[in-house]
């Protein structure tokens, strides 16, 4: 009845090793602090800051959405401060402090923010979120009790599909309450 | 997304960094990458070589530099690796240039703030950029480097056309001047385009005034039209004219009349005609928040 | 016949789990970026896929030279459409939904002869790294014929144009009809008054954040392939990729869809795009690894409406709605996708009835192919482009009249007591109160005093607009034998299997698959509830075709009221198991025996009782069962619903809007939604927020364009606006409560409800501000330009 496809005789061309991948790419020697650890790794000029962290350095949170900077899905810290990490490219952050998503929960302990987002159902099939995290984080650092326009505003750099925003703003809200109160 | 490969130097001075741009045929400063990147990344642009100065230190300084001196101009100098979000939350750009604070803010999203600068956004020359409306509006410059020395762009002599600016591919652009003046009050309105966020209009203010009456007043677009321009109609109808509301009625309907009908932008987001149309509210809605008139 | 026994009301007591806001168990990973999507994957060895995409509308490939990509380093292979057809697989990408006299052209996996759209694939490159990979595109040399091409669907068909397939030498893939033509004639004949209104439904691209992605792993030593794709169906693409494209056996293929970041329908599909990676695997015996970039998204995900309508409404000067007559023209695109042709005819015309009693209606649909990215369902599929139409008819009609349009409105409702209705489009409506839903979110909004308001603030040159959107769905498509009779090639039931394990806890393992609707949560609320337990005790599988036995995928709102309904069907059969372990052991009748917090006890010895997790561990044990039970607890359900679920409701939008500049603001938005019982209260008004904010979208800022040369217009992220934070307000939602007779835990589904209402809500709001204009309807997306124009011309542009 069934009868196994012809398979076209083309592995011949061999299995390249991670020697000669290397071999066909001028690579630089970075180092990046990622969540507080030092990282060693040789980059292509043209990686990406989000691609040197999700496929060589295994931090896959940080997401990919777009190729217009517009998403924000792959939004990290870099030096302390939020960017897109899709526009900017690995080597240019070299020496440099990164922030991402698996940094913020301590020891699985979420934190304040990341438990009002579960709470306030600020997630759905969560893609935005580790881009909204960080951009949330930030606009809390410098602003501790924002309007609901102003976190609207923080999060315009980051796309969600999925929720309509309004449920995430609700959780950043309520995390600069929750803060608030502890003050 | 993917790129074409590129040789990537990292410069750790001015004087490095142009003699690395003469070096290599081809190469293009990277500042915030937050211009030329996606450029890349969608294949519009591809240099065989990139010359990094964003970790230059000392070219972010913003600074209020009284009376000219030594050859200085005065004015408030701004470092070009000054990012957006800097810009931005400067009080002395706030106090003396207005304008281009309140570009800053407008620009993008947070994200871009950081990671994009001013000098990268000037010389990038995108038409829909925030901060060419003030800079003309403000009568600034940008002060450049090259092999040969060191040389100033006048805000009108800059834009040249789309992704074209005089800032010449040998130069680096080291600062952005502007000159203040204490009876000066200035401001820019954005109209954001709801697709790319840039500006589909963006009108940049400056006027000095005594109260009464308007000595002096400059006017720029910026996001309507394919090259950021001046409106010299319009600031010829406010210069002389009394801070009034028909003075603002009057100007803003002169607002479009020295563009040809070819210079505005038209998309799928709105036409030639629209963006026309919007110039000429825009500029009355600049015109009353930074004259403080009420309606 | 109906088994309805809503959990809310049932006669045993649940836990209590079903109706709670309980937060959800998935969340943890996706806030701490553990969490696997598709490309977070990689096995030992992975090899990279990018495929070269034509950049002709419509063109004859004259010869593929792949030479000097070949030749690269760090390429492995590259092949062309010839190559897979050599290969000797079916190569043949099914439509799942036929229809009378419908052409059915040839679609392949790489393209041969033609290419009939800009994306289509042409030829694949398989490297070491992505960067190489996508390298070699640029070296692959195509050389190209090209060919005229059309990208209006009216123009497709009218226009003498060189046809995108030979087949339909006039473009047309069905003329579709439905409803008595002769009876709606008459009718617009005898009646007062007839309203009409042209309109067009543009292009949506989907735009789930995540792109599509996939990961292929062939085991030649087995022969097995493993694929994790972006998927909201895995069996059913299990199913297509063994009997379409592949040729390999179904027990050959395992489809796991992982994490997946939203779907809205593009993830449905069988697209070129994932069968040619798995089949580079199996050429190659490497896994192989392909992840859509945006811009590839935009050209190849199934974009969603591209509707050119004609409708008419016959009226009573008293508002009676006599008919309702419409001709649409729908794009296809340049292929049939597998529910291209069911979303624009039976998902379609079947709603065109709406809320209303309407005694005659007939719509013809012209599906035309077109050369433009295929189209099939998006959020609302059909459903939403019918509803609109009704809408935009009654909203017309109500100014032909000089009527208010919710008098109208209210005047045709169809009654609670009329249930079930069986509308002039087809379909029996299974239960509703459409007056109670609309007139709680009229009061929401305090209609009268804001029709007031409206009148005041005119007199001062300020325009707001009230809009109404009342709306149903039909949901959960089913029975699988009307389904059939209709043309459907699958089924419209759902599977799942409720498993107690040994020592008490339960595996729910589920057929449908979740891209951010929270099943997880959901389905062990419904088996928490069935079965006395806390959600805890409830781990819910999906999206692993090896480990969830059959399914059929979530779309078109069918999760909650088909999978979970299979769910309580099966949980219910756990549990009379159960009960017949506990009457054996406490030595009573099994009538005697009552369920209540998971404790079976003799009915008047509440001491006397065995926990249901206690008699889990019994029947693996199977020491002491009653006489001739099988050991084991655990049942396999397959649920076909008798009829589909009909969720509705009333959305009213309230805009202000600046004639000088065409700006438009939304000042309030209030959602009523009436989705029968609800599972979780928290999760639904989380559908609900997206839903409006796609709806939103669609009405003021989406809408994919084509030039001239027929290339995408909005070909990138920052050329389409998907909305953002600051371009939408906070929504106002609230319930009514009317469960579905039919479903077993009466629900009725809620994932596309919100974005069907918002739509023409907010079209109505707008119109309805420049009512002083005379506009009577304005084209989406409604843009600031376009409302400036219609207000300087009165809508005559
Ligand atoms: C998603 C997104 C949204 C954006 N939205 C807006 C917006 O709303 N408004 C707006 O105005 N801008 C916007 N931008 C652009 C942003 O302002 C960038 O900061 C700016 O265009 C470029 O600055 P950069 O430092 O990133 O330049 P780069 O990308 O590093 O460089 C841009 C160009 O300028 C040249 N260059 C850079 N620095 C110098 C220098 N010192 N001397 C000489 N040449 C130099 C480079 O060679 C290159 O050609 C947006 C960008 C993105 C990615
Ligand atoms: S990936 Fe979209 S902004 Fe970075
Ligand atoms: S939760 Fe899906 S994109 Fe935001």
């Amino acid at each position: 009845m069934w009868k196994p496809p012809t398979v076209i005789a083309n592995t011949t061309r061999g299995r390249t090793t991670e020697e000669t991948r290397r071999q066909y790419m001028s690579e630089h020697e970075i180092s990046v602090t990622v969540n507080g650890e030092r990282h060693e790794l040789a980059v292509e000029p043209r990686t990406l800051l989000v691609t040197a962290l999700r496929d060589e350095l295994g931090y896959t949170g940080a997401n990919v959405g777009c190729e217009t900077g517009r998403c924000g899905t792959c939004t990290v810290a870099v030096n302390g401060e939020t960017i897109k990490s899709c526009t900017r490219l690995a080597v240019q952050t070299d020496g440099a402090e990164i922030e991402t998503v698996e940094g913020l929960a301590d020891d699985g302990d979420l934190t304040p923010l990341q438990e009002s987002f579960q709470e306030h159902h600020g997630l759905q099939c969560g893609y935005c979120t580790p881009g909204m995290l960080l951009s949330a984080d930030a606009l809390l650092a410098t602003n501790d009790d924002p309007t609901r326009e102003e976190i609207r505003e923080a999060i315009e750099g980051n796309l969600c599909r999925c929720t309509g925003y309004q449920n995430i703003v609700d959780a950043i809200e309520a995390t600069a309450d929750r803060l608030g109160e502890r003050r | 997304m993917y790129m074409d490969d590129f040789e990537y130097y990292r410069a750790d001075s001015v004087e490095n960094a142009l003699e690395l741009l003469a070096d290599h045929d081809g190469a293009e400063l990277i500042a915030g990458a937050h211009g030329l990147l996606p450029r890349m990344k969608t294949g519009d642009e591809s240099p065989s070589a990139l010359v990094d100065i964003g970790q230059l230190s000392g070219l972010d300084a913003i600074e209020a530099r009284d009376g000219e001196r030594d050859g200085d101009p005065g004015g408030i100098s701004i470092g070009a690796l000054a990012t957006h979000t800097e810009i931005a939350e400067s009080e002395t750009v706030r106090e003396h240039a207005t304008a281009l604070a309140d570009a800053a803010a407008e620009l993008g999203d947070p994200q871009v703030r950081n990671g994009g600068t001013i000098g990268g956004n000037l010389a990038h020359g995108d038409a829909r950029s925030d901060p060419p409306a003030p800079l003309l509006a403000l009568d600034g410059s940008l002060e450049v480097r090259s092999p040969d020395g060191e040389r100033t762009i006048a805000a009108t002599d800059l834009f040249e056309g789309p992704f074209e600016t005089a800032v010449a591919d040998d130069e680096i652009v080291t600062a952005v001047r502007v000159p203040t003046d204490a009876d000066a009050v200035s401001g820019y309105h954005k109209r954001r385009d709801p697709l790319s966020g840039y500006a589909m209009v963006g009108v940049g203010v400056w006027l000095r005034t005594d109260g009464e009456t308007i000595e002096a007043a400059r006017v720029a677009v910026t996001g309507a039209t394919t090259n950021p321009a001046r409106l010299p109609a319009a600031e010829d109808e406010l210069e002389g004219s009394a801070v009034s509301e028909e003075t603002i009625t009057e100007a803003s309907a002169q607002a479009g009349t020295t563009l040809s009908d070819e210079a505005f932008v038209s998309d799928v987001q709105a036409s030639a005609e629209y963006r026309e149309h919007l110039l000429s509210i825009d500029t009355e809605r600049t015109l009353y928040e930074v004259l403080e008139v009420d309606r | 016949m109906s088994d309805a026994d809503a959990s809310g009301d049932s006669g045993d007591d649940g836990s209590g789990a079903f109706g709670a806001a309980i937060e959800r168990g998935e969340d943890v990973p996706l806030l701490t970026g553990s969490g696997e999507y598709t490309d977070d994957i990689s096995r030992r060895g992975t090899t990279h896929l990018a495929i070269r995409r034509s950049d002709h509308a419509h063109a004859r490939i004259e010869n593929v030279d792949t030479g000097d990509a070949e030749a690269m380093d760090g390429v492995l292979a590259v092949y062309t459409g010839e190559d897979v057809v050599e290969s000797g697989v079916p190569n043949t990408i099914p439509t799942a939904w036929d229809l009378p006299g419908l052409v059915q052209p040839q679609y392949r996996m790489l393209a041969t002869d033609k290419v009939r759209h800009e994306g289509t694939a042409v030829a694949a490159v398989v490297a070491e790294t992505p960067h190489v990979a996508h390298d070699a595109l640029e070296r692959i040399d195509v050389e190209y014929e090209p060919l005229e091409h059309v990208t209006d669907p009216v123009e497709a068909v009218e226009r003498d144009v060189s046809p995108v397939h030979d087949e339909a030498e006039d473009n047309v893939a069905f003329d579709f009809e439905l409803g008595d033509a002769d009876a709606t004639d008459e009718a617009f004949a005898d009646a007062d008054r007839v309203a009409s209104v042209d309109l067009r439904q543009p292009r949506i691209i989907p735009n789930a954040m995540e792109p599509r992605a996939a990961l292929a792993d062939w085991d030649e030593t087995t022969e097995k392939l493993r694929l994790w794709m972006t998927s909201q169906n895995p069996h059913l693409h299990r199913m297509l990729l063994s009997a379409g494209t592949l040729g390999l056996p179904e027990n050959k293929i395992q489809v796991i869809a992982p994490e997946v970041g939203g779907g809205f329908g593009s993830k449905i599909y069988h697209y070129p795009d994932e069968a040619v990676t798995a089949w580079c695997s199996m050429q190659l015996g490497r896994p192989v690894k392909w992840q859509a970039t945006r811009s590839e998204s935009y050209l190849t995900d199934c974009h969603g409406r591209d509707h050119v309508t004609t409708g008419e409404i016959a009226l009573d000067e008293d508002g009676t709605i006599r008919g309702v007559r419409v001709e649409t023209h729908a794009g296809l695109g340049a292929q049939l996708s597998q529910f291209g042709t069911a979303t624009p005819s039976y998902l379609y015309a079947t709603v065109l009835s709406g809320q209303y009693t309407i005694p005659a209606i007939h719509c013809r649909v012209v599906g035309a192919f077109t050369n433009t990215t295929p189209v099939d369902a998006y959020r609302g599929a059909g459903r939403a482009e019918g509803i609109y139409v009704i809408e935009r008819l009654v909203d017309v009609g109500a100014r032909e009249l000089g009527m208010d349009s919710v008098e109208l409105r209210r005047h045709n409702l169809v009654a609670p007591d009329e249930f079930p209705y069986e509308s002039a489009a087809a379909l029996v409506y299974d239960s509703g109160e459409y007056e109670r839903a609309m007139d709680l979110a009229l009061e929401h909004v305090d209609y009268d005093e804001l029709r007031e308001r409206q009148r005041e603030l005119r007199d001062e040159d300020r325009y707001i607009g009230i809009g109404v959107g009342n709306f149903i769905e039909s949901a959960g498509l089913s029975p699988s034998g009307l389904a059939g009779d209709l043309g459907a090639q699958a089924g419209g039931w759902e599977s799942s299997i409720v498993r107690f394990d040994s020592t008490g806890s339960v595996t729910v393992l589920a057929g449908t698959a979740d891209q951010g609707q929270g099943h997880r949560t959901t389905y062990a609320q419904i088996a928490a509830e069935e079965l006395g337990l806390s959600v805890d005790d409830i781990d819910v599988v999906e999206g692993d075709t090896d480990r969830i036995p059959q399914g059929m995928g979530t779309y078109g709102s069918r999760s909650a009221s088909v999978g979970g309904g299979s769910i309580a069907r099966g949980a219910r059969e756990v549990r009379e198991k159960a009960r017949r372990i506990a009457a054996h052991q406490l030595e009573t009748s099994v009538d005697d025996i009552e369920f209540e917090d998971g404790e079976f006890h003799v009915a008047g010895a509440p001491d006397r009782s065995l926990h249901i997790q206690a008699i889990a561990h019994e029947a693996y044990l199977g020491h002491d069962l009653p006489e001739g039970m099988d050991p084991g607890l655990e049942e396999t359900n397959f649920y076909d619903p008798e009829n589909f679920t009909y969720p509705f409701g009333t959305h009213v939008a309230v805009v202000e809007v600046d004639p000088e500049t065409g700006e438009i603001e939304i000042e309030r938005y209030v959602a009523v939604d009436d989705c029968g019982e609800i599972i979780n209260p928290m999760i639904v008004e989380g559908q609900v927020h997206g839903g409006i904010a796609q709806g939103i979208g669609a009405a003021l800022y989406e809408g994919a364009a084509y030039d001239d040369d027929g290339h995408l217009q909005t070909r990138r992220m920052d050329e389409y606006a998907v909305p953002h934070a600051t371009q939408l307000p906070d929504f106002e939602t609230d319930n009514t409560v009317t469960p579905s007779p039919h479903n077993p835990i009466g629900v009725k589904g809620v994932g596309e409800s919100a974005t069907i209402a918002a739509t023409p809500t907010i079209v109505s709001a707008v119109v309805d501000a420049l009512e002083p204009f005379d506009v009577d309807h304005l084209d989406m997306p409604i843009t600031p330009e376009s409302v400036w124009r219609a207000a300087e011309t009165g809508g005559d542009r």
